[in-house]
């Protein structure tokens, strides 16, 4: 194998190069060196192809370049080849490799180009969210106009699939919760003998704000990611388009009845990570702090305001409305390819965490503002 | 003869793509219509277009007398009943089975008792050549011939006077192929159906169509029936017609 298949001699005024055996894209590198190393200086070059026993296309294109090569500094070459097939592979190779290669031109771009850019793209994406939420209150107001075209088989579906099925989840997850903030708050308050106070720590802290922050993060991980990737899938197997040709409109069947659903399940989950949350505190301050569930409940019911409850209730509704909305509108944006999938799944799921986050801290300034 | 679809100096632009630039057609009532031309040069955009799945920059679309321009919603609402679109893989509803698949139209818009609908699709399923025991399969467990069968019979549901049919041919074994094309023959004879589609199977183009469009160029470079399309100066259809002209 090691043999090399070009040999250069010097014969009178001529310089032959001669390839034997099959010459092939494994051998351009040795003999590319070789030629290189040989210092051409005769006036005329025979490429010898007598020898060889047959010819890939890049062998062909490399006898091409180096006959363009030579030619251009004035040594006059020849090819000596008796073989049909190889004069064939070098025509073929000749009538190809005559266009410059094309090179992807990528224009330069400068940082402040670049920064114009990316905020000019998150413009456009704001407006077309924009539209979006639109489109979603136009529908509304047709879809609620008459009781007929609420389409309740497909809410209560949703309601299932996003919200009764995600309980165990949320009820866990707020049970380590409420668990986990009385331990370390048990840590604290028994420094100070202030024991007793751990159920209004943990009554306003798990009502108002943990609950519902809590059971959106866990939604918009579970349910606004699944409706992104639904909603997407749809748009690559055309489904959409179906619907559309069909005369359904996948506002009024796919998009409506899941933001409605979330919104009417929201509430209730966030009651149950209330319930379980409180629970797992009353246990670790029942262990940790020796307060027995009846008199943590005596002092639950006395220090813990029933507002606290109905504001992280409250909240849940327009959590609700931003994960779906946001899942779906990802979904709507994804493009004819399965990577826009998963690039838009993950930018649901972290912007409606944001945007829970956003709202809950505007809802927080308000309502301390508002005296409740 | 009544026509059907009618498309006047339509211009599609895409970005700073010129599509399409001064397009016109027109497709008769009862006539299965080819549209046809290299890859890329708007085909399927056209079908889209038609179906008011996008919007076109400039011209006019006119489908069952209506200009899909200035549409109101009703009545693209209405239009939407009247025609039936199969798309290239078929796009069944992947949460339903086949027969509801087909159903759901009928539900949806009809007042039809449950025994009438499942008549009705069975008919349909029979008509296209899917066996009835495939009704119960979900999208995912049937072949892509089959789905393209069961898109058929999703797009014949409500009667169309228009059925929209884009590569309905391609991705097929040759047997089913011809299958295809003479159930397409047969509906048309039997529902005097109009038919638009878009084909790159010529054996398919020869054996169905009755009236041809070739789009080179931005533009209708061939309108009419296929014996004239040797007439045709452009370099597409010198070497797509090769062998037959």
């Amino acid at each position: 194998m090691n043999k090399s298949k070009l040999v250069i001699s010097n014969l009178a005024e001529e310089l032959f190069l001669s390839f034997s055996g099959e010459f092939t894209l494994y051998d351009l590198a040795t003999c590319q060196e070789m030629i290189d190393n040989a210092n051409i200086s005769s006036k005329n070059v025979v490429i010898d192809l007598n020898n060889a026993l047959s010819l890939d296309t890049a062998a062909a294109i490399f006898i091409d370049n180096l006959q363009d090569a030579l030619s251009s500094k004035k040594i006059k070459v020849t090819i000596a080849c008796d073989s049909q097939k190889i004069n064939d592979v070098l025509a073929l190779v000749a009538k190809y490799n005559n266009a410059t290669p094309q090179t992807n031109q990528i224009k330069k771009t400068t940082f402040v180009e670049q920064t114009g850019i990316l905020f000019y793209n998150y413009f456009i994406g704001f407006l077309s969210f924009m539209e979006f939420l639109g489109k979603v209150f136009a529908t509304i107001t047709q879809y609620f106009k008459n009781i007929k075209n609420i389409r309740f088989r497909e809410i209560a579906f949703e309601i299932n699939e996003s919200a009764i099925k995600a309980l165990g989840i949320i009820a866990l997850t707020s049970f380590l919760i409420g668990v986990v903030i009385a331990y370390q708050s048990a840590f604290q308050l028994k420094i100070y003998g202030a024991n007793i106070f751990i159920v209004d720590m943990l009554g306003i802290s798990i009502l108002r704000e943990l609950a519902p922050l809590m059971t959106a993060v866990v939604i918009a991980g579970r349910s606004g990611s699944a409706f992104t990737a639904q909603i997407g899938a749809m748009k690559i197997t055309q489904e959409l388009d179906a619907m559309e040709t069909m005369g359904f409109d996948p506002y009024v069947f796919l998009v409506i009845p899941r933001i409605v659903a979330l919104m009417i399940a929201m509430p209730i989950l966030i009651f149950v990570s209330d319930v379980m949350g409180v629970f797992g505190g009353m246990i670790v301050a029942n262990v940790d702090l020796n307060i027995t569930p009846e008199l943590f409940l005596d002092r639950f019911g006395e220090v813990v305001a029933v507002k606290h409850l109905f504001i992280g209730l409250a909240k849940g509704p327009f959590f609700a409305f931003l994960i779906a909305s946001i899942g779906i509108y990802r979904g709507l944006r994804v493009k004819d390819d399965t990577q826009s999938i998963g690039f838009n799944t993950t930018k649901s799921v972290v912007e409606s965490i944001f945007a829970v986050i956003v709202c809950d801290a505007v809802f927080s300034i308000a309502f301390t503002n508002l005296g409740m | 003869m009544n026509q059907i679809i009618r498309v006047k100096e339509l211009k599609t632009i895409f970005d700073e793509r010129v599509v399409h630039d001064g397009l016109n057609l027109s497709v008769g009532e009862g006539e299965i219509y080819g549209l046809i031309g290299p890859s890329g040069c708007g085909k399927t955009t056209l079908l889209r277009e038609m179906v008011m799945l996008q919007k076109f920059s400039g011209g006019s679309i006119d489908v069952l007398e209506k200009d899909l321009k200035n549409i109101a919603s009703s009545d693209a609402q209405e239009l939407r009943r009247q025609w039936g679109v199969l798309f290239q893989a078929g796009a069944l509803f992947s949460s339903l089975s086949v027969e509801d698949n087909v159903a759901l139209a009928l539900r949806e818009y009809t007042q039809l008792n449950e025994r009438m609908i499942k008549e009705i699709v069975d008919f349909k399923i029979n008509l296209v050549g899917l066996n009835p025991s495939d009704a119960f399969l979900f999208p995912s467990q049937i072949s892509g011939g089959m789905k393209k069968k069961a898109g058929l019979a999703r797009a014949l549901c409500m009667d169309p006077k228009l059925l929209f049919l884009d590569e309905p041919t391609s991705g097929l074994d040759p047997i089913s192929a011809r299958d295809f094309d003479s159930l397409i023959l047969k509906l048309r004879d039997m529902l005097g159906l109009t038919i638009v589609m878009v084909s790159h199977d010529l054996q398919s183009i020869y054996d169905t169509l009755d009236k041809v469009a070739i789009i080179d160029d931005k533009k209708i470079a061939y309108e009419g029936g296929l014996d004239g399309v040797s007439s045709s100066q452009s370099e597409f259809v010198q070497t797509f017609f090769k062998e037959r002209i």
